[in-house]
Parts: structure tokens; C-alpha cells; sequence
């Protein structure tokens, strides 16, 4: 299977092994992920203004042009997927910001959200099976208690990301139980990292993720994993005593034995 | 004034039913002097002025729990980030400067935070 692939800019450079990783594992897997050309930035962050239609131009180029190629679209950064996501579903149900890209980009077909987007998660979970993918583990990371952080932006707002269960998620544990180590359920999995704040104030950050940390470590959680380069930052910088945080595809690519090889 | 926000955000603050839910949920309650249930309610009462100058409008989070949990779909941060923008799309009213971001620059800080916080705090 071949699916169109946007990594984003943050996956180029601070957050490198979210997609080394990733497009490792994807091969064992069976899966391939093509990058369109000339992607551009996301934004980072979903354009809540109605009024604001340069802002969703990125996301709909990349979005029709996997339409283009037939595929569905698979991200990887929590951010990316959020606004892709959501831009997507702004162009099937907002007809007025649907209109105005349509009439900016003059695409040769118009494009009115018909791509579907998945999280690389979701391809493990509904293209792969958490089933199949613990078939294929071959260094399970047996005995690892690890806590699943979602943080916001793949879960929220529940009814537009359509992700999991907003207040109560299982992709990530069921994702840990696969590859053979133990998930930790702690009460703050949801809850934000303190986001771009960190920016003007990084003690912002630090009061949110130690309460994070602090909850999770409670819980006897020994590492946290999560799908966001900016959540790995705040967590990992701005934790005055935090536990070691991961990449949850530097996990997978080590429980199926490509991760020495793909370096 | 009141106009402005309801186009850009498309959010009827009429809806709420000052359940205080949303600012229950909010992370971000110590940071913004207005909480969200407030922000709803001053939207609908017309003080917009006094929230375009709080600074909870550059500390909400954008962690959309308060939109999950609302039981009314009122959306408040889209409440916020109309505000904001109220505030932004005035000349010289960026709340961030290139130079200011360069000054804060962590070696590393990733991308994405970057550019989130041009996207949300410069026009
Ligand atoms: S989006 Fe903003 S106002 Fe709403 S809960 Fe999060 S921090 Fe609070
Ligand atoms: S949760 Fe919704 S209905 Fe309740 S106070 Fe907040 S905005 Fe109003």
C-alpha cells in the first residue's frame, strides 16, 4: 500500500527520528510513503478564524494533490495532523472558506475535502492492526512500563479529529501492549504541555509538565512516548525532573529490529 | 465591535449556558485573568475593549478542552483567537517581534513552536 506522506518542517530538523523511524518501520510494515513535491509549512497551528483563507492554502494543496494520486494522506507530527485534519473537514462542511480556496488556487478539479487523512497511528491501528504489527515485533520491549502522553492535538476537538476517544484514548496503550511492553494509564495523558507558551514564558511550560510528569511517575510509568515534536520539547527541556520521553516510532522501529539499520 | 468577533469566529455566545465547564477544564486558568466562561459571557455583553487588553489572550493554550467540554458548542478559544486577531490586525500591534522571537531562540526549540507563536502572536 502507498499512501501520500507529509512529514512537515519540524520533521526535518529538531524532530528527525519522529520520521526516520517512522518511514523505518513503515517498510517492515509494508507500507509506503510517498512525499508530494514541494510541500510547504502546515502553519503549526489550525486557523480557528473563519475569515482566514491564506492560512489553509498549504494544507488543501497537499491534500489535493494526494487526491490527484488516488492515495490517502498519512502525517506524523501531532501539529500537522491536526491542521490538515481540520482543513480538510473545513472544505467537506464550510461551504463559504471552501468556495473563497477553490477560486484562490484555481486547481484543474476542485477540491472539496474529499482526501482522507490518517494519522500514522491510525494506519497501525486500522490499515495494519495492532494484531498483525505484535506478529512482526521481534525485540519486544518486554517489562517497559511506559505512559502513553497524547496531549492535545491529536484528540481535540473529538467530533472534527474523529481520532479516539477524546477523554478516555487507547491507541497509544494498545500501540505499548503491541510492541510488547506495558502501558501506563495516568490521569494526565490529555492534558496540554504548555504548547508554543513556552515561547514568551517557560515556566508556563514547566508548571504544566511537571504536573504531567508528576501524575505519570505516580502511576510507576518509567518513560513517556508521544507523537509531537513540540510536546517532546516542553516535556523533555522544561520537566524540572522528568522521566525520559520518546518518540513512539524510535520504539517501533526497535521492536521490530531496524533501528540499528536505518541509522 | 461584537460583530467583528461573532464573523470572525463564527461562535454564538448566546448559546452558553454559564455552566462553567470550560473553565473548569482550562489549563490555562491561572494565566488568564478572564476565565473562559467569563471571556463567553464579556463576548456577549459587548466588553470587548477590556478583553483585547487582558493578557489571557496571548496565554490561552489553543488545547481546545474547553471546546471539547462545553456542552453547548460554544467554542470558546475560538472566542480567544477572535480577540486576538481583533487586537493583531490593528497597525503595530503585533505582540511579537522577529527580533523579540530571535531573542528567545533555544537552540532546542523545534520548528513548529516557532512558527506557532508567529501564527498566533504577529500578523
Ligand atoms: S483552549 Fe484556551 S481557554 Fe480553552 S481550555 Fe485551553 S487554554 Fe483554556
Ligand atoms: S462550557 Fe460552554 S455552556 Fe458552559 S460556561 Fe463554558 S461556554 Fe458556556
Amino acid at each position: 500500500m502507498t499512501y501520500s506522506y507529509f512529514p512537515g518542517c519540524t520533521l526535518r530538523t529538531k524532530g528527525k527520528e519522529l520520521d526516520q523511524w517512522g518511514r523505518a518501520a513503515a517498510e517492515v510494515l509494508g507500507f509506503a510513503l510517498e512525499e508530494p513535491e514541494n510541500w510547504q509549512c502546515c502553519g503549526a497551528v489550525y486557523p480557528m478564524a473563519k475569515d482566514e483563507i491564506a492560512t489553509r492554502l498549504s494544507s488543501v494543496r497537499v491534500l489535493a494533490d494526494a487526491k490527484a494520486q488516488g492515495r490517502e494522506l498519512v502525517t506524523l507530527c501531532s501539529a500537522c495532523h491536526h491542521v490538515i485534519k481540520r482543513v480538510n473537514g473545513d472544505m467537506q462542511r464550510d461551504a463559504d472558506i471552501c468556495d473563497k480556496v477553490n477560486r484562490y488556487l484555481k486547481l484543474d478539479t476542485p477540491y472539496a475535502g474529499e482526501t482522507n487523512v490518517l494519522h500514522y497511528l491510525e494506519v497501525l491501528r486500522d490499515r495494519i492492526g495492532f494484531d498483525a504489527l505484535k506478529e512482526k515485533v521481534v525485540h519486544p520491549l518486554t517489562g517497559v512500563k511506559i505512559g502513553a502522553y497524547y496531549g492535545c492535538l491529536l484528540l481535540r476537538p473529538g467530533k472534527e479529529m474523529g481520532f479516539d476517544n477524546p477523554e478516555n484514548p487507547r491507541i497509544l496503550e494498545d500501540f505499548i501492549r503491541a510492541i510488547g511492553a506495558e502501558p501506563v494509564i495516568y490521569a494526565r495523558r490529555n492534558e496540554c504541555c504548555g504548547g508554543y507558551c513556552t515561547l514568551e514564558n517557560k515556566s508556563y511550560a514547566t508548571k504544566q509538565v511537571d504536573k504531567i510528569m508528576d501524575n505519570a511517575k505516580a502511576q510507576g510509568a518509567q518513560m513517556l512516548i508521544t507523537a509531537c515534536p513540540l510536546c517532546m520539547y516542553n516535556l523533555k527541556e522544561n520537566a524540572t525532573n522528568g522521566l525520559d520521553v520518546k518518540y513512539f516510532t524510535e520504539l517501533l522501529a526497535q521492536a521490530l529490529g531496524v533501528k540499528e539499520e536505518a541509522k | 465591535m461584537m460583530e467583528t468577533i461573532r464573523r470572525i469566529s463564527g461562535v454564538n455566545p448566546r448559546k452558553c449556558m454559564k455552566c462553567g465547564k470550560c473553565t473548569a477544564s482550562c489549563p490555562a486558568y491561572d494565566e488568564m485573568e478572564f476565565h473562559p466562561h467569563q471571556f463567553v459571557d464579556m463576548v456577549e455583553t459587548g466588553r470587548i475593549e477590556e478583553l483585547m487588553q487582558s493578557k489571557g489572550i496571548y496565554t490561552c493554550l489553543s488545547c481546545f478542552a474547553c471546546v471539547e467540554r462545553c456542552p453547548r458548542s460554544v467554542e470558546p478559544a475560538k472566542l480567544i483567537e477572535a480577540v486576538r486577531l481583533a487586537v493583531l490586525r490593528q497597525q503595530n500591534e503585533n505582540h511579537l517581534t522577529a527580533n523579540d522571537i530571535a531573542e528567545k531562540l533555544d537552540p532546542e526549540l523545534p520548528q513548529q513552536a516557532i512558527t506557532s507563536a508567529f501564527r498566533k502572536y504577529r500578523k
